[in-house]
């Protein structure tokens, strides 16, 4: 019941800032993916070093649980399938967490998001065995690996750099590069005044 | 009125740590599969079947891992499942507490509106093959935005930057090909 609860309580907070940040609405998005406004890729930046920061600081003070990490497996299929979200994410402006809140927002379009992402999921349930067969699913590189080893976990390292060290030295250094990011990287279209 | 990013990011940066604090890595995609589960089981309900120590199914990939997933669709009440029914109240709420989306924006974003025009039919088209392109995509790659992205690269896994090279290096020539006009 308590992980019942704690699925809740998660689920919203994630949902509400999920939408405050503007991930849900596909126009912030797109014009993250154009390089018109990067905001939203310096708020993703950010939350990914202070969550690297807090996890492993955490690790370290013995105040976080190591066994609470998942790391999942690296094979050919997580390029090919980050290549297809990547397609899906810039013409629709949802992935799949966004668009979930997106509808919950009451934007109708994400409907037919979700709507054509259950076609897409049952598609993969029905060829996975084809995927499986061609080896493409097969781990490279150690599988479920993290760039360094980090003391305690069930997962190898790819190096044998102290893993928890390291994922604050990335913590910080997302973090420097969330801050150090143009907030435009494409030049003004011609005739465009520029913003304010 | 979004929060700036240095407030956003600390916020969405604290919800990921919170998850695996209290609970495991956040992760989004692999409940539209949980959810096709359940719709298939109710209409042919031999697809989940109970063995003697767990779950199995007739679909191959339901059936990987010892059943993980026939589990988890013979139990929607689970925690994975229960937490994106709440995302979106979350995104409800939200959009409650900011007054609502006005209807024009609830149809067609203004991007979108911007390059490719006012037919509704156009953009919920895209939205739904969208959708099937990013679903099929997050299956194969074995998670998505959240659980590889986000999720994975704050804990270091390799395939958390595999998915986000690959995912970027198509998302940004997509966008810029197709959204040329500015809002």
């Amino acid at each position: 019941m308590t992980t019942i609860l704690l699925a809740i309580v998660i689920g919203l907070a994630f949902g509400v800032v999920l939408d405050r940040i503007g991930a849900t609405n596909p126009t912030v998005v797109g014009k993250m993916l154009n390089l018109t406004n990067l905001n939203l890729a310096k708020t993703i930046l950010l939350a990914i070093g202070i969550g690297s920061l807090l996890m492993f600081g955490g690790q370290m003070l013995g105040l976080v649980d190591v066994g609470h990490m998942s790391v999942k497996s690296a094979y050919i299929g997580v390029f090919i399938g980050g290549l297809m979200l990547g397609t899906g994410w810039a013409v629709a402006g949802y992935c799949p967490g966004t668009g979930v809140v997106a509808a919950g927002t009451g934007r109708k379009d994400a409907w037919f998001f979700i709507a054509g992402g259950l076609l897409g999921a049952a598609a993969y349930m029905v060829t996975y065995p084809s995927w499986k067969a061609w080896g493409l699913l097969d781990a490279v590189a150690g599988g479920k690996v993290t760039l360094g080893t980090v003391p305690g976990a069930k997962y190898d390292g790819l190096t044998a750099l102290p893993g928890d060290v390291l994922g604050i030295a990335l913590g910080l250094a997302l973090i420097a590069l969330a801050f150090a990011l143009p907030t435009r990287m494409s030049p003004k279209a011609p005739g465009m005044l520029p913003a304010e | 009125m979004l929060l700036n990013w240095k407030t956003g990011g600390l916020l969405l940066g604290l919800v990921f740590f919170g998850a695996v604090l209290l609970v495991k890595p956040i992760g989004v995609s692999t409940q539209f599969v949980i959810l096709d589960g359940i719709i298939g089981d109710a209409i042919a309900s031999d697809l989940v079947t109970r063995t003697e120590d767990g779950y199995t199914s007739t679909n191959a990939y339901l059936a990987k891992s010892d059943g993980k997933y026939a589990k988890a669709v013979s139990n929607p009440l689970n925690y994975s499942f229960v937490f994106v029914a709440a995302m979106i109240l979350g995104g409800l709420l939200s959009s409650r507490l900011r007054g609502g989306i006005e209807k024009g924006e609830r149809e067609i974003p203004a991007l979108w509106r911007a390059n490719f025009g006012d037919s509704k039919v156009k953009r919920y088209a895209a939205a739904f093959a969208g959708g099937f392109i990013v679903l099929y995509g997050a299956r194969l790659a074995g998670g998505c935005t959240s659980g590889h992205m986000m999720s994975g690269m704050m804990q270091t896994s390799l395939s958390g930057y595999i998915f986000t090279l690959g995912a970027f290096a198509a998302a940004i020539p997509v966008s810029l090909m197709m959204f040329k006009k500015e809002v």
